[in-house]
């Protein structure tokens, strides 16, 4: 579904990735661990087409076609959906009304706000006096409604309290359709520096993201063992 | 009004404002004959009536409990369709109350510029509106002052009373006529809240592209009393500089200013509101969102708390969504005593581009994600606010979208 090139971006000067590749199947969930300020969050940034990543060579496919130069909009009509590790606050728009946006099939936003204990946040002012977790169930309720082909995930777990990491699971389990087995369609990109998020999502391959290159790809909880054990730079060097 | 008053005029005549660009009074018409004449609606066209509606205030509106229409120095219409009411025009309410001396230039002073000492020496009317102790009038009350000739001058002394106890809602419309240009506004508002009552004071303005406005407004809310003015400008004018003072005289007495203006090219707003917390357990809220698409904008803001266990805040956002405009907030706070609890919150500059590409990572085209953050931007709630009134601000609110986008 999701197909990167030989991926170099830069950033405000600053050359952050520097050849990445990487090929997510239809269906799959992929974890991508890398140490603050790895490029992880970068990856993501320009996957979905956000202005500040330049791209300086490489290419991105999405279902085989080059979405590269893209608009962000247009990405996300195309079916990829972001949720941000730290989203902006909006004045004035009320989480209503981004939900209303994202709403594609006309779900009942009330009924899931209420599954997920969110409804009391629906008339307030988006991320305005948000707590870390009530933002990350903004950004999966959101996704929930895009309803977006290919998910990416940017730190899920971070600022969660032990007690909602359980409902964010579940959401994120939802949103990538792991209750469905053979006809499972959806795709996910998962960051993660701590690595909590593998106790509530299955994933078939973790990558580490060091220099701004992809060093190693395996099972990602025999990676993040690794990882615990030994630090990043020493697990790259095994792993190699 | 009494020698004395005058002759302070007299002597103010020549005094320049503090703020805002001097105005050469000399330069507008003066009608001939000042004394209160009337018009008959009749008289009024299509467009006038177009122009009046749209600043909020619609004649055939039944659901008014008073309405008050001067057009230049002419009365329209006025009338008050409740007991315990009164609408009148200014020069009328005069001579049947003696009594009002005591409300007439106290709030404001003749003397504070060249504007308040015209508006004696030139008096051209204005309403009078005041609702009797314990009355609650829940229904609003419109008013317009309206100019339809080039290039004058109209020049209005208002006085709204909220007698003990009582309840007010009033939603006042400033218009200029289709066709004209040029012309000044000088309008003096004194507004009294007595112990108890709440009055909450919409006003939409609507000028056109060389009006100069000086409004000049005074307002002393007693104990316990609630003052709620929201005002919104989002059509060109060529100058408006006003900085009314609010005085929270009796404890518990509390005042919010909400305030959403607009700046086109060629435009210069210098605004505000000033609030001193004379009383304890005084509460004031100022709240403003300046948008400038090429024109200049000060907002201003003064809390000076004299007493302890007083609260106030002063909150002032503004946008820049074109290279030249401009935005000054100008934020003071005062605070006079141990115990007094101020704060401001102020930020200027363009639409960050993260919420641009949030929303667009959502799925929106840029244009619609920067026309929904403008909406929210100036989506200013506020509290106990009638919600008919609400529907003229978000009404005005939205026209305007059309024009900045």
């Amino acid at each position: 579904m999701l197909e990167v090139i030989d991926l170099w971006v830069d950033v405000n000067g600053t050359q952050v990735l520097k050849g990445v590749d990487l090929n997510i199947p239809s269906g799959e969930t992929h974890i991508l661990f890398g140490k603050n300020g790895s490029g992880k969050s970068t990856l993501l940034m320009t996957i979905m087409g956000f202005r500040r990543y330049k791209v300086q060579q490489g290419r991105i496919l999405f279902n085989g076609r080059d979405i590269t130069e893209m608009p962000v909009n247009e990405r996300a009509q195309m079916g990829i959906g972001l949720a941000f590790q730290r989203p902006p606050a909006i004045r004035g728009v009320k989480t209503r009304d981004i939900f209303n946006i994202c709403n594609s099939d006309g779900v009942s936003c009330e009924m899931l706000a209420e599954k997920f204990d969110f409804s009391s946040l629906l008339e307030r002012d988006l991320n305005v006096g948000f707590s870390g977790g009530e933002m990350k169930k903004s950004e999966l309720l959101q996704l929930l409604l895009q309803e977006p082909a290919l998910i990416l995930l940017d730190e899920p777990e971070s600022g969660v309290d032990l007690e909602n990491l359980e409902t964010l699971g579940k959401a994120i389990n939802r949103l990538l359709q792991k209750h469905l087995w053979r006809t499972r369609a959806k795709s996910g990109l998962v960051i993660s520096h701590v690595g909590f998020i593998l106790n509530y999502i299955e994933a078939d391959a973790g990558y580490v993201l060091m220099d701004g290159r992809i060093h190693c790809q395996g099972n990602p909880r025999e990676l993040f063992k690794g990882i615990q054990r030994h630090g990043y730079r020493e697990c790259i060097q095994c792993q190699r | 009004m009494s020698e004395v008053t005058r002759n302070r005029a007299e002597l103010a005549k020549e005094k320049k404002a503090l703020f805002g660009t001097d105005v050469d009074l000399r330069q507008y018409e003066l009608p001939a004959d000042n004394k209160a004449g009337i018009v008959k609606p009749e008289s009024l066209s299509e467009e006038d009536r177009k122009k009046i509606i749209s600043s909020g205030v619609d004649l055939a509106d039944p659901n008014r409990a008073g309405t008050f229409l001067q057009a230049d120095h002419r009365i329209v219409h006025c009338a008050a369709k409740q007991p315990g009411l009164e609408v009148l025009p200014m020069a009328e309410a005069l001579e049947k109350h003696p009594w009002l001396e005591k409300f007439y230039w106290q709030a404001v002073h003749v003397d504070a510029d060249k504007y308040t000492a015209q508006a004696e020496l030139h008096f051209q009317n204005g309403y009078f509106i005041r609702a009797q102790a314990g009355q609650r009038v829940t229904t609003p009350i419109q008013a317009c002052l309206y100019m339809r000739h080039e290039n004058t001058a109209q020049n209005v002394h208002n006085i709204i009373i909220a007698e003990e106890g009582s309840e007010l809602h009033i939603i006042t419309g400033c218009a200029t006529a289709p066709s004209l240009k040029s012309g000044l506004h000088i309008g003096i508002s004194e507004i009294y809240v007595q112990r108890g009552a709440k009055l909450t004071f919409t006003m939409i303005h609507d000028w056109a592209e060389e009006v100069m406005v000086r409004p000049r407004s005074g307002i002393v809310v007693e104990e316990n009393g609630v003052f709620l003015s929201n005002y919104v400008c989002l059509k060109p004018v060529r100058s408006l500089q006003m900085y009314p003072t609010t005085r929270l005289t009796g404890p518990g007495a509390t005042a919010r200013f909400h305030s959403v203006l607009l700046a086109p090219p060629g435009c210069e707003l210098d605004t505000g509101a000033r609030v001193i917390l004379e009383a304890p357990q005084t509460r004031a809220e100022i709240i403003a969102r300046t948008i400038t698409t090429g024109g200049s904008i000060k907002a201003r803001g003064h809390l000076r708390g004299l007493k302890p266990d007083v609260k106030a805040h002063l909150e002032c956002h503004g946008l820049i969504l074109a290279e030249d405009g401009v935005i000054h907030a100008i934020p003071e706070l005062e605070g006079q005593t141990a115990g007094a609890e101020m704060s401001h919150e102020a930020a200027v500059g363009k639409i960050a581009e993260e919420e641009i590409e949030y929303l667009m990572a959502r799925g929106l085209t840029e244009e619609e994600a920067t026309s929904t953050i403008v909406r929210g931007f100036m989506n200013v709630r506020i509290e106990g606010l009638p919600p008919e009134l609400q529907a003229e601000v978000d009404r005005a609110i939205e026209e305007s979208e059309m024009s900045m986008l």
